[in-house]
């Protein structure tokens, strides 16, 4: 299953910042749209802005269009500000990519747990993330940090506690 | 005495001097003249006598006036003289010392000697008459004044008089020069003037050739009124507003405002409603012919329409560009054209627009990014240009 590129994707226009207000609100909005799909798509977690630069997102090699660095960065700035992108240096070069905000993965891995009758039960990290009973699962090949921020979320709703055991973490699940 | 002239002492150009005597008194007949011991001349054409001491003094007697002349031996306590008997001098003489004289000769008494050799020369020069072959026309003019045409002069005098007349040659040349560049001057004057007459009539010709467009509208033909178009470009303002007909400031500057209102209307509706200033400056004055605007005049006269109540506004775009506009000129109606054009054409440059609708670059971009500030268009910046799309998102 190939990526499904957006109708923009090929209006050069869209590489271009808009300089009027309502006008680049929408393109802004269609650049996040684009990024956390395509990351999603590729199950990318973490983006580093220069190699961005480069890939396919933001470099139409067809219509021979590029989206400029200040532009990327606004475009980043934008997903920061909507939560789905956190910042990993000072110098705003990598950053993590949160297509699904940690509440969303609590409440999918939650569902799986109570799916299969497993409240109560308590899990490694590993086991959830790479665990042959998630194989299928959205959630599979979580990375670690994600995981954690995922569970964290669901036990301030109470709904599982973080424990740290010998050889990493764990999580039981109320 | 009396027969002796003022002179200045110098030779004239064929006079050559023949013998000279120092200290020699001057007998008035019998009688001692007034004057004092001084030099006498032997010339060839005269006899002069000159004061020893004060040069300028100088008297000269030509030779042709003496008769006869004689030696008178000296005596005890006397110096040898020679007495010379003279005609009665003539009515035309030149002022002397002496203004009558009872005697007709005068003597010359040789107190130091020489008197043997001047009476042989003197001799000499009385039976050979050297003046008769070579005439001196005039006596040599008094020590001080000059004499208007006489060219022939020696020595310093010469010089001077001949100095005199180039300055006044040079004179006369440089004033027939200046003669010569007046009349050019007027030449040019007249020149202008057939100018100015032209272009006031340039401009009134086509002010009638319009008139008459307008007459015979049915009779011209539209190939016709093509031709003519040409001319009405240059459709004239036969009584421009000027500063001396209307003086300086607000009133000038509404005076003007008002014909500029009238002077393009049509040009406007010709262009689709909007003129760059630029433009309008050039249409404005070339109507105008000689009674050229100042491009600030123009901008406060502009400036007047919409006080005046006009059809027309100065507009200023966001880039600092200036247009005129016609009032019912509408924005919205300019934006969907140039929407309706770009979403024809799937994207436009500024170039293209122009192209297309007869306009300036400047003028069509203006209306572009006019469109893309209401969001109907969006941009492509890219190596290739600024383009403009139609707003998809």
């Amino acid at each position: 299953m190939s990526f499904e590129w957006p109708w923009q994707y090929n209006f050069p226009p869209f590489f271009t910042l808009q300089p009027n207000v309502d006008t680049r609100q929408k393109q802004l909005a269609a650049w996040c749209s684009l990024v956390l799909s395509y990351c999603r798509h590729h199950k990318l977690y973490t983006l580093d802005v220069m190699e961005a630069q480069e890939s396919p997102v933001f470099n139409n090699k067809k219509t021979e269009r590029k989206l400029s660095m200040e532009a990327i960065q606004v475009v980043f700035e934008e997903l920061r500000k909507k939560g789905n992108v956190e910042w990993l240096d000072k110098n705003k070069s990598r950053c993590l990519v949160m297509w699904r905000r940690p509440e969303e993965w609590g409440k999918l891995i939650y569902q799986w747990v109570s799916k299969n009758g497993m409240v109560n039960s308590v899990f490694t990290l590993y086991e959830l993330s790479n665990g042959d009973d998630t194989e299928g699962e959205e959630f599979h090949g979580l990375e670690e940090w994600m995981l954690l921020r995922s569970l964290q979320a669901l036990q301030t709703d109470g709904k599982a506690e973080v424990i740290t055991m010998d050889d990493g973490k764990g999580v039981k699940f109320f | 005495m009396d027969r002796f002239s003022w002179s200045s002492g110098l030779l004239e150009i064929n006079e050559t001097l023949v013998i000279q005597q120092r200290g020699v008194r001057l007998y008035d007949g019998d009688d001692k003249a007034k004057l004092d011991i001084g030099v006498a001349l032997l010339s060839t054409h005269r006899l002069i006598w000159r004061d020893i001491k004060n040069h300028e003094c100088c008297i000269a007697i030509p030779l042709s006036h003496i008769i006869f002349f004689e030696e008178q031996a000296a005596g005890i306590g006397k110096s040898a003289k020679i007495v010379i008997h003279l005609h009665p001098a003539p009515a035309n003489k030149e002022p002397g010392p002496y203004q009558q004289s009872k005697y007709s000769y005068i003597k010359l008494s040789f107190k130091e000697h020489g008197q043997i050799e001047f009476y042989r020369r003197l001799t000499e020069e009385m039976t050979q008459k050297r003046w008769e072959n070579t005439p001196v026309s005039q006596p040599i003019p008094t020590g001080t004044g000059s004499q208007a045409g006489r060219t022939r002069a020696v020595g310093i005098v010469g010089i001077e008089r001949k100095i005199e007349e180039k300055r006044k040659e040079t004179d006369k040349n440089i004033s027939e020069a200046f003669e010569d560049l007046s009349k050019l001057m007027v030449k040019v004057k007249n020149i202008l003037l057939c100018m100015f007459a032209t272009a006031k009539e340039m401009v009134e010709l086509s002010r009638s050739i319009a008139n008459k467009i307008k007459e015979k509208q049915g009779d011209i033909t539209e190939d016709e009124t093509i031709r003519f178009k040409s001319y009405l470009l240059s459709m004239g303002i036969a009584n421009p507003v000027t500063r001396e007909t209307h003086g300086s400031g607000t009133h000038y500057h509404m005076q003007l405002a008002k014909q500029l209102g009238d002077m393009l209307q049509a040009p406007l509706e010709e262009r689709g409603g909007m003129m760059a200033l630029t433009e309008v400056y050039c249409l404005v004055n070339r109507a105008r012919g000689m009674e050229l605007l100042s491009p600030e005049d123009l901008v406060n006269a502009c400036k007047m329409f919409e006080s005046l109540k006009l059809p027309l506004r100065l507009r200023i775009f966001d880039s600092g560009v200036m247009v005129v506009q016609l009032q019912s000129h509408s924005e919205e109606e300019m934006i969907a054209s140039a929407l309706d054009n770009v979403s024809d054409k799937g994207s436009l440059t500024a170039e293209e627009f122009a192209k297309l609708l007869g306009l300036s670059v400047l003028l069509s971009k203006e209306r572009l990014l006019l469109a893309e500030k209401m969001g109907h268009l969006c941009r492509d910046d890219s190596v290739e240009g600024l383009r403009f799309y139609p707003n998809l998102f």
